[in-house]
């Protein structure tokens, strides 16, 4: 007979849910695991991984076409749609092997099946509709994650109109794409597609793509996307869909109401994810929710003593790294440890088109709502050796200072590797560095990192290299 | 020339003060030892003399401004023959003579240097240029000299808001202050007397500092609608709040008791003060008690020994610091080498040094220092208590009332006044065995009280 008695159970293994539990058997917890599908959830299977894969892929072959710039000769370049998918998704599998392992190491008991509460302290797990077993513990983490959301009378049918699901394992590749929502997911299956060689038009409601970045660094990035042949239309909106046999015909209105039809072979719907709060029992307990997310406290506790949640389910930013820090905490204020609350203007947030995208903290136009007096700092890609060297030379790096404390706001990023380079600022925002600091720190030469040291200059009119 | 008055340090560790009152107003004469002015520490009051004659003639420092630095200018003293109009030949280098900013300063300009100049032109070089506003914050320390971890963030808000981080705890990693906790101190020091219903309980509390800090009285007082009303917090409040929570969260404390028989202690002291009437010396119990404190201490001198991580400090003298109660807190003056003293001389002395630590009036060196303490709340009628170490000594001595008790002498229960006392001992410097051999020393002493004055 199997354990059925824990101390905590999480529902969900995705990467808040599988963190929180190998953080809880670090503590000494006996802990048990609930996943329906793969563990890693939607980002390691469906989500951050695999797309990094295939946008690793569409990297290479843009290399690989412009060779010639490089001194490099490449002719007959060309892809395998089939061979693409299948590395993405070997990718994915070797990840979601290694997160077992982890917990398998961690002696955390995985439970396959879905999760669902049956009462304080009582999870009841089922397969296909057939009773897996009842598990007991005094704390439950639920950590369903998300879904993609879909705007009515735009319904994904999976065929023609994809969610991210089958927009990453295309079976050919479309000669021309639509795509609804410029947030990271539209961006970068709109970029993926169309280093592709599809054509490609980016479809977004408000006024500027990619809404939660800093406007300039948007505005930026749309320039960049309209030189790669990208069409992007902002303040529009798709108001109907109709499908033929082997192509949508997509009905668009601009801000003014002026409509045009744009006919393509698929259309992406990518207009965000909402949380998984039904059919889990949270009604039963009256664990409280609000606009499709549970209500929790800093700390990741509900309104019901014993249940907890964490990750996307418990609300925005719905980002990987902030589900597994949310675990964390979680679970070490469980284990009567006093963890810090998690600062949610320090998370970084990342988006891996080409360029890439990278940003945290205060974006310009928020710092100046909140009243605050601002120095910005600016440094072009085209000032920096490195750059340059890479044949990469177009990115700004943007940086948002209080002009009275010193305090770095925010730090927003457009440009290669930018993704990799923030969490420079992001540990400094934590130490809550000022200026002086970031002056005073040596970058080195050379790297792209000199210009976050440059933008730091700027911003107190002390850039050396513009 | 004018001569600029500055902000004494009345203690070595003095960093800076309240300027509680000026005596002299602009214009008065001063002659060398006046009084001018009284500063405030976060221990006592003390008055700062005139070490030069003339007028005075520019308060610079209006009376009660808190947080003066040491060696700021606070007043202008004008010579004879000079009027105000000598006073802007003062003004100007009005910040110069700081020693102890110049020493924080100058590193920085020496990083900045190098930065600036290219290698060999050091001649030439620029002057450095200062990033921003602001940026020569002194490194922090405590009253006590540690040193205070602060993020840069929090020292330079500190600094523009001129809070002593001295004073602030971190709620950062490791103890560490934050930008949270500047401004929370911000939000204490503008609030000042909240009423209770401001606040109603609102549906959603505050689970995040509730969780991240533990709950904070006001908090919840908030929360529940108790209600309340607030006293600032003195700067010898402040001290006691620091240095005995570090006591008690520091030291590894343990506590052995003792009950004492004070019968022929009191026979003693009662035909001692018969025949001393005449010259005004009347002994207190606690006066005997001190006595035998040191003396315990001069037999078993191990007990008289602190703790430091190189090495254990075994004090050569005994000076018993002496817990007295102030309308502002607990301040421990000190009776210098009391197992020497006569009687009469500590009872003369601590009558003088517990009068005037209720008036604020102790200098720094009569209450800094001491190897051991003595904490007597007996007058309350107290039976018995276990006191906090008073850092860095290694043993406190809490002391109960003398009372009537039933006690088996000779297998028969018969009466005798007794006092249960209870060493409180910092294990790392003092075991079990030494604490319970000076409680063994101090029993004998009270119990046989003319054996002390050997």
């Amino acid at each position: 007979m199997a354990e059925t008695s824990f101390d905590l159970i999480v529902i969900g293994g995705g990467p808040g849910g599988y963190v929180a539990a190998i953080r809880a058997a670090q503590l000494g917890l006996k802990t048990a695991v609930v996943e329906r599908a793969h563990l890693g959830g939607i980002c390691l299977n469906w989500g951050c991984i695999p797309t990094k894969a295939l946008l690793r892929t569409s990297e290479i072959y843009h290399y690989m076409t412009h060779a010639k710039d490089y001194g490099l000769s490449a002719d007959k370049v060309g892809y395998d749609v089939k061979a693409v998918v299948e590395r993405s998704r070997k990718v994915a599998g070797r990840l979601n092997g290694g997160v077992g392992m982890l917990l398998k190491k961690n002696k955390v008991t995985v439970v396959d099946g879905e999760g669902k509460l049956a009462g304080k302290g009582k999870v009841s797990v089922a397969k296909d509709g057939k009773a897996v077993g009842d598990y007991q513990a005094r704390h439950i983490i639920v950590a369903t994650g998300a879904r993609p959301r879909a705007l009515p009378g735009i319904e994904p049918d999976r065929k023609q109109i994809w969610t991210y699901f089958e927009a990453m394992v295309p079976e050919e590749m479309p000669k021309s794409l639509l795509v609804i929502g410029s947030g990271a997911i539209g961006i970068e299956f709109a970029s993926f597609y169309r280093t592709m060689g599809a054509e490609v038009t980016v479809v977004e409601v408000v006024d500027q793509i990619l809404p939660v970045e800093d406007a300039e660094i948007a505005a930026f990035a749309q320039k960049q996307f309209t030189r790669q042949g990208m069409k992007i239309m902002t303040g529009a909106k798709v108001t109907g869909v109709k499908k033929s046999a082997q192509t949508v015909t997509c009905t668009i209105e601009d801000a003014k109401g002026k409509t045009q039809e744009i006919t393509v072979e698929k259309v992406i719907s990518a207009v965000g994810v909402q949380g998984n709060i039904e059919g889990i029992g949270l009604e039963d307990l009256g664990v409280k929710t609000d606009r499709g997310t549970i209500v929790v406290d800093a700390v990741g506790r509900t309104n019901v003593d014993g249940i907890y949640a964490i990750g996307d389910v418990a609300g925005p930013p719905m980002l990987a790294h902030k589900a597994e820090h949310e675990g964390v905490i979680c679970v070490e204020a469980i284990a009567g440890k006093h963890p810090h609350a998690m600062d949610k203007l320090k998370i970084p947030g990342c988006t891996y088109c080409h360029p890439q995208i990278a940003s945290v903290g205060l974006t310009e136009k928020k710092a100046k709502e909140q009243g605050r007096e601002v120095k910005i700092g600016r440094f072009p890609f085209v000032g920096n050796g490195k750059a340059i060297a890479l044949g990469e030379d177009q990115g700004l790096v943007k940086t948002v200072f209080d002009a009275k404390t010193g305090e770095l706001l925010g730090a927003h990023m457009v440009g290669a590797e930018v993704t990799e380079l923030i969490q420079g600022f992001v540990v400094a925002m934590n130490l809550e560095t000022t200026e002086e600091e970031l002056m005073h720190t040596v970058f080195p030469h050379p790297t792209l990192s000199e210009m976050m040291h440059e933008s730091v200059l700027d911003a107190h009119g002390r850039a050396i290299h513009i | 020339m004018p001569i600029n008055i500055l902000m004494p340090a009345l203690s070595p560790t003095m960093t800076e003060g309240t300027l509680a009152s000026w005596l002299k107003k602009e214009g008065d004469k001063v002659e060398i030892g006046d009084v001018i002015a009284e500063i405030e520490t976060d221990k006592a009051t003390m008055e700062v003399e005139a070490v030069e004659e003339g007028t005075l003639g520019k308060i610079v420092i209006a009376e009660g401004t808190e947080g003066v630095p040491v060696n700021d200018v606070i007043a202008i003293l004008l010579e004879e023959g000079e009027d105000a109009s000598a006073l802007s030949q003062a003004a100007a280098p009005a910040k110069a003579p700081q020693p102890e900013k110049r020493e924080s300063a100058a590193p920085a300009e020496k990083q900045a240097a190098p930065a600036a100049a290219p290698r060999g032109e050091t001649a030439s070089a620029p002057p450095p240029v200062k990033p921003a506003a602001n940026t020569d914050v002194p490194p922090a320390q405590r009253a006590d000299g540690e040193r205070v971890f602060a993020s840069p963030l929090a020292r330079r808000m500190a600094a523009q808001n001129e809070l002593d981080l001295g004073q602030i705890s971190g709620s950062g990693p490791h103890g560490r202050i934050v930008k949270s906790d500047i401004e929370a101190a911000l939000e204490q020091g503008v609030v000042k007397a909240a009423p209770a219903e401001a606040k109603a309980p609102t549906e959603a509390p505050k689970p995040a500092a509730a969780t991240a800090a533990g709950p904070n009285a006001r908090e919840m007082a908030d929360l529940l609608g108790m209600p309340y009303h607030t006293a600032k917090n003195s700067g010898m409040r402040k001290t006691i709040a620091r240095r005995l929570l570090e006591s008690k969260l520091t030291v590894p404390h343990f506590y052995l008791t003792v009950d004492c028989e004070l019968d022929q202690l009191l026979d003693m002291r009662k035909q001692l003060n018969a025949k001393n009437e005449k010259a005004g010396i009347k002994l207190s119990v606690n006066d005997l008690i001190i006595k035998a404190a040191a003396v315990a201490l001069k037999r078993v001198p191990a007990a008289n020994a602190a703790w430091t991580e190189q090495e254990m400090i075994i004090y050569d003298r005994v000076d018993i610091s002496v817990a007295v109660a102030t309308d502002e807190g607990l301040i421990t003056p000190i009776i210098k080498d009391a197992d020497r003293k006569g009687l009469g001389a500590i009872s003369a002395e601590m009558k003088d040094l517990a009068g005037r630590a209720r008036e604020g009036k102790l200098k720094p060196e009569e209450y800094q220092g001491g190897t051991f303490s003595i904490s007597n709340l007996g007058m309350f009628g107290i039976k018995d208590f276990a006191a906090i170490i008073n850092p860095p000594q290694g043993c406190i001595l809490a002391v109960g009332a003398g009372e009537k008790r039933a006690v088996i002498k000779d297998d028969a229960v018969a009466i005798a006044t007794v006092m249960s006392v209870t060493l409180s001992v910092d294990h790392r410097v003092v075991d079990g065995a030494v604490g319970a051999q000076y409680l063994q020393a101090f029993k004998a002493l009270i119990e046989d009280p003319l054996s002390m004055m050997i």
